[in-house]
This record gives structure tokens, sequence and C-alpha cells, in this order.
């Protein structure tokens, strides 16, 4: 294993915002050309901020030619793998997944992009057993530069990722700063109470 | 199988002693390095060799260098190229990510422990004061052959009285949950989880992930290795007593308020098992104080709160991959102990202790960052861990309880971090090998 860390060396001049979060009142937030206000170390590099939308990774890298339909197909794969498993990605922290593919020119790209409550270096372990134990693998293994070696070198697809990642210059949220697992406390707050109420009738 | 005579004895064994030392050592040249190495090595025992003679033993030897250590031991640029990104930083550099902010920050740390200078520890455990005396001597003796190795710092250890069992300067029992390898013949006590794959602590075994991947080159250096995060960790007695003085009328509500920082009574009963009040019986009890979880038996916190530091160190069945996350724990506490209903004396007293596992990054670091100083842990919004988490009085501490939780703000720090690093702990073969003249560049 070499250096597989990304240290920048410049950290941008932006100020880093005053946060107040507050979910009743609609944010957005733009974020500078790096990517972060203030250069701040994770374990794996640079740790990206909390934004209104929380936190979250656009991952945009080529596929290699010809696998397009094997990629599709792990649509219809990880549909059936949630349905008889639902709380198969709870360790993710997640609000969304989004995965496109778009061509430029000749070339097809995949574009991964995920919305959750944790910045992705804390738990960076946990998604690469995740991806190997749900065969998420296969997908990220036909994108061009790939490291195939990445199921016992966890460096080396942390490097990838993060040389794959676009950063987001602006992130918008009409509840900010709002957790997945608030917002289902709130829901299971709503029901309980509408189940209270029907019991006094 | 183990090479339990391969393997330095502080990753399999606990010895019965009551104090000892640490000596942090900086090489001027390869050749002292080696021939410090060469003259300390007979006294460095196995894990098997140590095993036959513990009850008859009275010192306890292991030795560990740092990166840079390492290097000036004489290895070469190639294999140094093999170790992980995390090792090469040292403990110092990655401070920011570790929580080391502060009061706590490498700056501010004591024993040069921050310096690239540093580059072994040398661990002494004695049976009695009158052994550590002779061991210190005749280490002296050594370094007075070889001017070419400093001492850069050393750090006397005291077992904090009641000699029975062992506990920390704040009256926690300790040692009370540890991970169990297989192959070692030790069986895991009830609750502790199956005996896990040797390769989570010891380079060249497999892991809980398969076979042994990126080990460091060449293999006679990595074999029966592992690696070490040391910590020098300051206990503010006074501050705590304070602390549970001002949350608590009475002795027994005192004793309750410092159960729920940890998530176990200081005596070792586990707050899921005895909720309302403590129970030494099952404090001390082995086959006992560890058969619980939280899932099932305490999911909301009631018994232990989410933030507590047992809670955060070992979520047992609320995390995921937990048995990628295992560490092994050893060290000792250091300093007088504070007699009860004294006032805070300025003199430092702690822990220093080594968490010892096979990645740094992926153990060490991953409980730092994630458990211990990630404020939204379980969804707690503003704490860190009570006990080790870095504290600079804006965050809060909350006890679940019906009909309405305890919320206690403006938490204070009652620990400091004065001092780490990160070692890596060969086997003894490396030992001889990078003593060796087959090792010089």
């Amino acid at each position: 294993m070499t250096n597989t860390m990304i240290h920048p060396t410049a950290a941008p001049e932006t100020a880093t915002p005053e946060i107040v979060e507050d979910w009743s009142k609609p944010a957005a937030m733009a974020i500078p050309k790096e990517g972060f206000f203030k250069l701040e170390q994770g374990r794996y590099g640079p740790i990206y901020p909390k934004t209104p939308a929380n936190h979250g990774f656009t991952i945009i890298a080529k596929i290699k030619p010809g696998t397009e339909q094997t990629i599709r197909e792990y649509g219809n794969k990880i549909e059936s793998t949630i349905k008889s498993l639902p709380d198969g990605l709870a360790v993710l922290q997640l609000h969304y997944l989004r995965w496109v593919l778009f061509e430029i020119g000749q070339d097809t790209y995949f574009m991964y992009q995920g919305i959750f409550d944790t910045d992705f270096d804390k738990y960076t372990e946990d998604a690469v057993a995740l991806f190997t134990k749900y065969g998420i693998n296969t997908v990220f293994e036909n994108l061009e530069g790939f490291p195939m070696d990445w199921k016992t070198n966890t460096p080396a697809f942390l490097k990838f990722v993060r040389e794959h990642q676009r950063p987001s210059f602006l992130e918008y949220a009409e509840y900010p700063y709002v957790s997945a697992e608030e917002i289902k406390k709130a829901l299971r707050l709503k029901a309980a109470f509408s189940n209270m109420l029907d019991q006094m009738q | 199988m183990l090479e339990l005579d391969d393997i330095q004895h502080i990753l399999v064994t606990r010895t019965p002693a009551l104090t000892g030392r640490y000596e942090f050592l900086s090489f001027q040249d390869s050749a002292s390095a080696r021939a410090w190495l060469a003259g300390i090595l007979e006294k460095i025992r196995s894990a098997s060799s140590v095993r036959s003679t513990v009850e008859t033993d009275n010192r306890w030897v292991n030795v560990a260098f740092t990166y840079e250590g390492l290097r000036a031991l004489g290895v070469d640029e190639a294999s140094l190229a093999t170790f992980p990104e995390e090792f090469k930083q040292g403990m110092a550099a990655r401070a920011e990510m570790l929580g080391d902010t502060g009061v706590n920050h490498p700056s501010c740390w004591v024993g040069n422990l921050a310096s690239p200078d540093l580059h072994a520890i040398v661990i002494l455990f004695a049976r009695t004061a009158s052994e550590h005396t002779r061991c210190v001597a005749a280490h002296e003796e050594l370094l007075a052959r070889i001017p070419g190795v400093e001492r850069l710092s050393y750090l006397d250890l005291e077992a904090t009285p009641p000699f029975d069992y062992a506990h920390d300067h704040f009256g926690y029992r300790d040692r009370l949950s540890q991970p169990v390898m297989k192959g070692t013949g030790e069986e895991p006590t009830p609750g502790s989880g199956a005996a896990l794959e040797p390769g989570e602590f010891i380079l060249g075994y497999p892991d809980e992930n398969g076979p042994p991947a990126q080990q460091p080159q060449p293999e006679v250096l990595s074999q029966n290795g592992s690696y070490m995060a040391y910590r020098r960790l300051e206990e503010h007695v006074g501050r705590f007593r304070d602390f549970l003085r001002e949350h608590g009328k009475t002795a027994e509500e005192q004793e309750f308020i410092a159960a729920k920082l940890m998530g176990r009574w200081r005596s070792g009963a586990p707050l899921v098992l005895a909720p309302e009040k403590d129970d030494p019986v099952l404090g001390a009890d082995m086959q006992r104080n560890n058969d619980f979880n939280y899932k099932k038996m305490d999911p909301l916190g009631y018994a232990v709160p989410l933030g507590s530091h047992c809670r955060r160190m070992n979520p047992r069945d609320t995390a995921a991959n937990m048995n990628r996350r295992r560490m092994i724990r050893r060290g000792a506490t250091y300093g007088p102990p504070l007699p009860e209903g004294a006032p805070e004396d300025g003199v430092e007293r702690g822990i220093a202790a080594f968490v010892i596992c096979a990645s740094l990054i992926r153990q060490f670091e991953f409980a730092q960052n994630v458990w211990i100083n990630d404020k939204n842990f379980h969804e707690l919004g503003n704490e860190h861990d009570p006990i080790i988490g870095t504290q600079d009085g804006t965050l809060e501490y909350k006890i679940p309880k019906r009909p309405i939780r305890k919320r206690i703000t403006g938490l204070p720090a009652f620990t400091t971090v004065r001092g780490g690093a990160y070692f890596f702990l060969p086997g003894l073969k490396a030992l001889r090998y990078l003593a060796g003249s087959g090792n010089a560049r």
C-alpha cells in the first residue's frame, strides 16, 4: 500500500458560514469550489461539511465499454434485496440514493448520488462491508479505474471514491438539517398520537 | 495456528503487576539502535513463555517502535513504504481527527511524545517496587553503555488501592469487557461474543474479513506483530467528584450519576442488569457482569444512557460490523490516588493505556473519531463521550428517564490527553531481524 490518502495543500479562504439549525426555515448554502469551507481531516481525507441537505456525495465515473446493461440490471437486484431486507442499508443513515447513467460523446458515465446523515468518512468500512454483502461491488467493478483488490484494500477503494467525488456548489433543503431518524420519529409520533385520539373516541 | 512462542506477551497475557514504567527512547544512529535492541532482546518474552511462568515471574518487558523508530533502526525505504499511512503519519499528525484539540493538542503534550525523535517505548511491568527499581537500574546500565540511545522521558506506573481488583482513579472497575482471540485457548465470558479471528489483532493471520492482506513487508518483519495506540490520559479526580456532588445530594445519588456516565456502577455491575441499585457481587462476577445487550434489553437507554462511555466504546448489538472494531486494551494507572474527601491537589494522575489492534485506522481511530467524539452518535446531537471524549464546556449529557429525561449542560472535561503515539509491536523473530546486521542499510 502506498500513499493513498489525499492531502490537499491549500485550504480555501472562504469563511465558514454561521449555522443555525432550524428545521422550520428553508435554507440554502453555497459551497466553495473545494467542497469545504475549512480543511478538516477525517480518517481518510478531508471532511465535507454538513449542509442544509445534510451530508452526501456525488460520484461520477466513466463505465467500461459494454457494461451498461450489467449496471442497469443491478437496479433490479438492489430493489429485490431491499424488499427482502428493508433495514439492510440502515447503517449508512441514508435519506436517498440516486443512480444515473448518461452519455458524453461516445462514453457512458455512471452517477451515484447519496444523501445521508453522517459524513461518509465515518462509516467507510461499514459501507465497504455492505457493498460486498449485497453485491454492489459488481457495479463499481464496471467503472474505469476501480481497484479490483478493493475488498481487502479499503484505502484504494476510498481513493477511487474521493477522486471521483464532485462536491456540490449549492445545496438546499425545505426542512434543513433534519435527520432521517428524526423524520421517522416524527411520523411515528404522529401515528401514535392519531392512535391515541382514536382510543379516546 | 497462533504462534504464541513468537508473539510479544502483552498481546495475549495480563500480568499480575502492581507497578511499572514506560520509557520513551530516541535513537541517534542505527548501529546504536540495533545494539540497544540486541541488549534488551533476551528480556522480551513470548506469550507462551510468560504463560508458563507468570506465577513466579517478577517482571515483564515489551518493546515497540514508531515509524521513525523503524527508520532509525535501519529498515529500508521499500519496506517502510509498505506500512499503513496512519502509522507513518503518527498520532500527533492526526490530532484534529482524533479529537485532540485545545488542551489535549499535541503542542501541550508532555514527555516529548509528539516529537519525531520518539522512536521506541519500553514497557516494564513489575510485581514489586524493589523489582521496579532493579529493572530501571539495569536498563540505565544498558543505556549508559550505548550513548547513541537517549531516554526522552519516562512514566512510572502504580496500581491504585485497593489492589484486589483493577480500577482507575475515578474508582471504576476495569478489565470487564475484552475480546478473545481464537487459538489462545481462552473462553469468552458470557455476553462477550464468540472468539474472534486473530488477524483482528495480530498481523499475518486471517481476520473477520478473510485472509491477511496489505501486510507490511518483508514478512519476517510483520508476522506476529501488531499496532499499539498509546494514550496518556490525565484523570481530574477532584473535578469529577465535585461534579458528582453537584448532581447528587446523597452518596447514593452520587453513585448513581457516576454509573450513568459510565454505563456501569463503579463496582462493575452493568446498569442493564442492575438499573436501580448497585450490585457489587454482580460487578465482580465475570460469569455474569458482561452478559447483556442493548438492542433488546435497553433500546432507549433508560438503564444505560445512549451516550455513556460503555455504550460508545462497545455498542454491542447496536452497531454494524462490531467484530471489525474490537480492540485489546492494556495499561495501568499512574500518579498517587487522591484520598476520598481531599480537594484537587494539582498532581497529575490518570491512565496510561494501549489500544492494540491490526488496523489503527479501522479500529482505534474509528473508536476515537466516531464512537467517542461524534456529536451525533445515536442521534444525540450535542454530546461526546462523557469520560474520555473531548469536552470544551459547550456539550451536554442526556440521561433518559421517565417521564422526562435529565439533561446536564456544560459537561466539564474529566480527562485530558497528555500524550500519545502509534507504535508497531513486532514479534520476537522480527525483533531479532531488526537487531541483526542483516537489516543494515
